[in-house]
């Protein structure tokens, strides 16, 4: 077997990508290609599916097989292509907007059918591709474009609500943890079953602009500052965890994903069904 | 699975279940909705049993989805619904097109607007499969008016689209959905059956989107050393986005091209009755078979009345009807719903012969004594 390293999985024609500069999305995309490398993929094994949006045109740079769908729906396409292919890896990479806003039912249903993909959510608290809005994880009171004065609903926290709907595997990392960042994508990609990575990213042009501080710099500073570990998470106060974000691998588990569930069920009266046809 | 093979008698949707298997379908998504759930309920039955998958999804929007991604991944791929699923299903069916995925729709098309009278006939989609989905695209639409023939067209359909690249629609009404009657279902061997193009260059000059003469592309599933890109944005012959106004120019007028060109393949009309008769009734679907009895009962009154029926609605069979307008004295358009098709009749009616328009929007059948009366009143004007 050929072995690939990370550059096998870019797209060298595109690049330099689009993204603002402090942007987390070409650190998480390096990450993913080196995830894929690293598992010993090669980039026919790998389809990435990606929705719309800032992240939604990482699929602009990859030289895997891909498909970029309309938005909120790549959970939706992914499912497809899973079954229609079994052995291919199939990766999603959504935003906040794409995965648990617009696409929030497909988030959920994938969870609970724990369908065999995995999604790296990137959540920048906003939508950046149009101009700054708020979405379903951005925090209560943040400013943005369409909450000028402050949002007055809540955010969802992604990771919860994977866990909740019955994910195999549920982590929440940044790019400033890169290292982490990688190992966590190399596991997800790995684990039979649907397998989230939430990778809190900066937005220094719109969301961070507003609610942290313009400088790229200063917003890795907060992903360093506020994420912290499940053990350092626990010893916090309730004032304090409400000031941080807990990083790490919550969910590991091994239910049995809808393929291997769907095979096994319908074979039950269909043993002797094959080649009758 | 025991395929049934010879004389059968069973429900249209039935018939579509096991000719989208004859055909090759391994996959299905969707959504409950009557009049189509019958054809999710026999998918989940039978697609196991062929090594197939069938998937409820959470939404005709994810149904849709998930048909192009299974069809990406090689597997032909289809789904069933009806006017609010349909309604739903647009954002993806305008993906499918403009990617150039293959896949089958079936609209069992009910009463509407809305929830309206469910779920009573109508065949108010007719205009929807046409500009449903937004931008210019090219579309391909087929319509059955029996049990047969919905087997039939529902092989076509998969043919269509694997031939084009391009979703194929079947559009039925709960009259022909529901029904049930006699059929021959063909040896597998005697079918046709139509596989979408493979690639032929070298895996390093390979690009998904390049077209021969023919305007069609060789798109290699997922998985094939062919690596391939689907994007919904505009797209080059790569498959990766560009945003150059030539390549959005030429990538849409190429989707049209390559329906275009191929009219006279893809469009089927059935004439029934003196192909020269003073009055041409045009109709498709359920109402169809009205006017079938119409023109055998307008022969014993001694009055020459023919039927043109449209089996392929898009591309429209402008030929076809144009020579109707041109044969007949007048011609009635009979169909469930305002007029939709009597006005596209009227877009080619350079030759200004009187047409009438007779609808019916109530989610009952049009009978033949609406049709009978509306032809005596014709004629005698």
């Amino acid at each position: 077997m050929t072995t690939h390293t990370h550059k096998d999985f870019l797209d060298q024609r595109h690049l330099p990508h689009i993204w603002c500069p402090g942007c987390g999305d070409g650190i998480v995309l390096r990450a993913y290609t080196m995830a894929l490398a690293e598992l010993g993929l090669a980039p026919k094994d790998v389809v990435t599916v990606t929705g719309i949006g800032c992240w939604g045109k990482s699929d602009d740079y990859v030289a895997t097989h891909a498909l970029h769908g309309t938005h909120g729906r790549a959970l939706a396409y992914a499912t497809g292509v899973k079954l229609g292919n079994p052995d291919l890896t199939v990766v999603t990479l959504m935003g906040d907007g794409d995965a648990v806003t617009i696409g929030g039912n497909h988030f959920i249903h994938a969870a609970r059918r724990n369908i065999d993909l995995t999604a790296i959510v990137v959540n920048n608290y906003n939508y950046g591709m149009t101009g700054g809005q708020y979405s379903a994880t951005t925090p209560l009171n943040s400013k943005t474009t369409t909450s000028p004065l402050g949002n007055a609903e809540p955010g969802f926290d992604i990771c919860s609500l994977a866990e909740t709907a019955g994910a195999n595997f549920v982590a929440r990392t940044t790019p400033y943890h890169i290292v982490s960042l990688k190992n966590l994508l190399k596991q997800a990609i790995t684990k039979k079953g649907f397998s989230v990575v939430e990778v809190i990213t900066p937005c220094p042009t719109y969301f961070g602009r507003y609610n942290i501080n313009p400088s790229p710099v200063a917003n890795m500073h907060w992903l360093k500052e506020k994420g912290v570990p499940v053990a350092k998470y626990q010893q916090m106060t309730e004032e304090e965890q409400a000031q941080h974000f807990v990083i790490g691998a919550f969910v590991n588990k091994d239910r049995p994903d809808f393929y291997t569930m769907y095979q096994q069920i319908n074979s039950r009266n269909g043993t002797e069904r094959e080649g009758e046809r | 699975m025991n395929r049934p093979v010879g004389k059968q008698f069973m429900q249209g949707n039935e018939a579509c279940v096991f000719a989208a298997i004859d055909a090759g379908a391994r996959f299905y998504a969707g959504y409950p909705i009557t009049p189509s759930s019958e054809i999710a309920e026999l998918c989940a039955e039978f697609l196991p049993q062929v090594k197939g998958v069938f998937l409820q999804m959470e939404d005709e929007l994810g149904s849709m989805a998930a048909v192009i991604g299974a069809s990406a991944a090689g597997t032909k791929s289809f789904t069933a619904t009806s006017g609010p699923g349909f309604s739903l299903m647009q954002e993806n069916l305008g993906m499918a097109i403009y990617t150039e995925v293959p896949c089958v729709v079936v609209n069992v098309q009910r009463n509407g607007p809305s929830t309206a009278l469910a779920t009573r006939p109508g065949q108010g989609d007719v205009m929807q499969t046409r500009w449903g989905t937004h931008g210019d695209h090219p579309i391909i639409v087929l319509s059955p008016s029996s049990v047969q023939e919905y087997y039939d067209l529902t092989v076509r359909a998969f043919n269509l689209s694997e031939k084009y690249c391009t979703p194929v629609i079947i559009l039925t009404d709960e009259v022909i959905g529901h029904m049930k009657e006699d059929l021959v279902i063909p040896q597998l061997d005697d079918l046709e059956i139509i596989n979408r193009k493979v690639p032929t260059q070298s895996i390093e000059e390979y690009r998904p989107y390049q077209t021969g003469d023919d305007d069609i592309p060789a798109i290699a599933p997922f998985g094939s050393d062919y690596i391939v890109h689907i994007s919904s944005s505009c797209h080059d012959e790569t498959g990766f986005s560009n945003s150059k106004p030539q390549t959005a120019d030429k990538l849409v007028r190429r989707l049209h091209r390559k329906i275009d060109r191929n009219i006279e393949d893809i469009v089927q009309v059935e004439w029934f009755g003196a192909r020269n008769a003073d009055l041409c009734i045009i109709a498709y679907g359920a109402v169809s078979r009205t006017a079938k009895q119409v023109v055998v009962d307008a022969e014993e009154k001694g009055l020459s009345v023919n039927l043109l029926r449209i089996i392929t609605h898009w591309p429209f069979p402008d030929a076809q009807v144009k020579e109707a307008l041109n044969q007949a004295k007048a011609v009635i358009v009979a169909e469930m719903n305002l007029g939709q098709v009597a006005q596209e009749i009227q877009r080619l009616n350079s030759s200004h012969t009187p047409i009438y328009s007779l609808t019916r929007i109530d989610g009952e059948m049009i009978i033949p004594s609406q049709i009978m009366s509306k032809i005596e009143e014709v004629m005698r004007s």
